[in-house]
């Protein structure tokens, strides 16, 4: 096949790129919630007896 | 994350930047393609993310033997989190290799092509890896299991890609040969940076994921022992084993006894 004009091919190409930066954002900030969940209820349970009293 | 995240930040940073640069190398640097054009451009997107994503698999092979050999069951962790993340970065690969398939050729999925239904079939192994893994409750068999597949299906990923380079019929491109290929010097420099930068993102998200693995078993841990110092009055009896279960970093909320 012939190579496409710049203004299709800019669509195909800006297609993968984003697909690829999403793919990373929403895996990290998947990744990034639950870790901070996590160290929240850490710091809580880290606390001698703050956490069972309440 | 501040103990477990360790070098953490530095390794991010350094992808960051790496993935700018691979970025700007690619658009402002890298000449257009004579013969694709515009669209060649997916190529430094798409090649790298299938070598790192292979690499990562047969790697979790290699950590695998690791935890067969000493018993350590972090190495078993360490491979169940390079397979997660290769998988993801397969989905990527066939999303961004199916883009650059209806640029080049026309269709989305070419089925006679040896390199896409190879890949393909790469990938959905390892799809049958979690559920492998997490259909087995006893920790310790699970880490086994889940290590011997890891190994057999590691060993599996050279070999395919073998079979598929003594293939004969080629319609996907081979830029990467034995005698270097025909990539003039600027193409091939912008490649070998997007495959630094891929490598460091890997390695970024693998150690970011393992510091949410760690977290989360130190947090098991943690809750039994409060549970214990609470005198089992009233303490929840659904104390989470130690080890890596699916549900358990999404699911880790403590609910305390009340009154207790």
């Amino acid at each position: 096949m012939p190579a496409l004009p710049l203004d299709e091919a800019g669509r195909y190409v800006a297609g993968a790129y984003v697909a690829f930066v999403m793919l990373v954002v929403f895996y990290v900030v998947i990744i990034g919630v639950k870790v901070s969940r996590m160290e929240r209820e850490l710091e809580r349970l880290k606390q001698p007896g703050e956490h069972w009293r309440r | 994350m501040v103990v477990y995240g360790k070098g953490l930040r530095p390794l991010a940073a350094s992808a960051t930047v790496a993935v700018a640069v691979a970025f700007s190398l690619v658009f402002f640097y890298a000449p257009m393609d004579a013969d694709q054009g515009f669209v060649q451009k997916i190529f430094y997107l798409h090649v790298p993310m299938a070598i790192v994503a292979l690499c990562g698999f047969v790697a979790a092979g290699v950590m695998a033997i690791r935890h067969l050999r000493s018993g350590d069951r972090s190495w078993d962790m360490r491979s169940y989190v390079a397979i997660h993340l290769s998988i993801i970065l397969g989905v990527g690969v066939l999303v961004t290799g199916s883009i650059w398939a209806k640029a080049s050729w026309g269709h989305w999925w070419v089925w006679d092509e040896p390199t896409l239904v190879s890949f393909l079939i790469v990938f959905l192994l390892y799809c049958t890896y979690p559920p492998l893994r997490f259909s087995i409750e006893d920790a310790e068999r699970q880490a086994r299991c889940a290590s011997v597949f890891a190994i057999t299906a590691g060993a599996f990923v050279p070999f395919n890609f073998l079979a598929v380079r003594l293939a004969e019929a080629y319609t996907h491109p081979r830029v990467l040969s034995a005698t270097g290929g025909q990539m003039p010097g600027s193409m091939r420099l912008t490649f070998l940076v997007s495959l630094v930068a891929m490598a460091l993102l890997f390695t970024t998200l693998w150690k970011l994921e393992l510091t949410a693995k760690n977290l989360a078993r130190e947090l098991r841990g943690l809750r039994r022992s409060a549970e214990r110092a609470a005198g089992g009055e009233g303490a929840p009896a659904r104390a989470a084993p130690d080890t890596p279960t699916r549900g358990a970093a999404v699911t880790a909320t403590a609910t305390p006894p009340r009154g207790s």
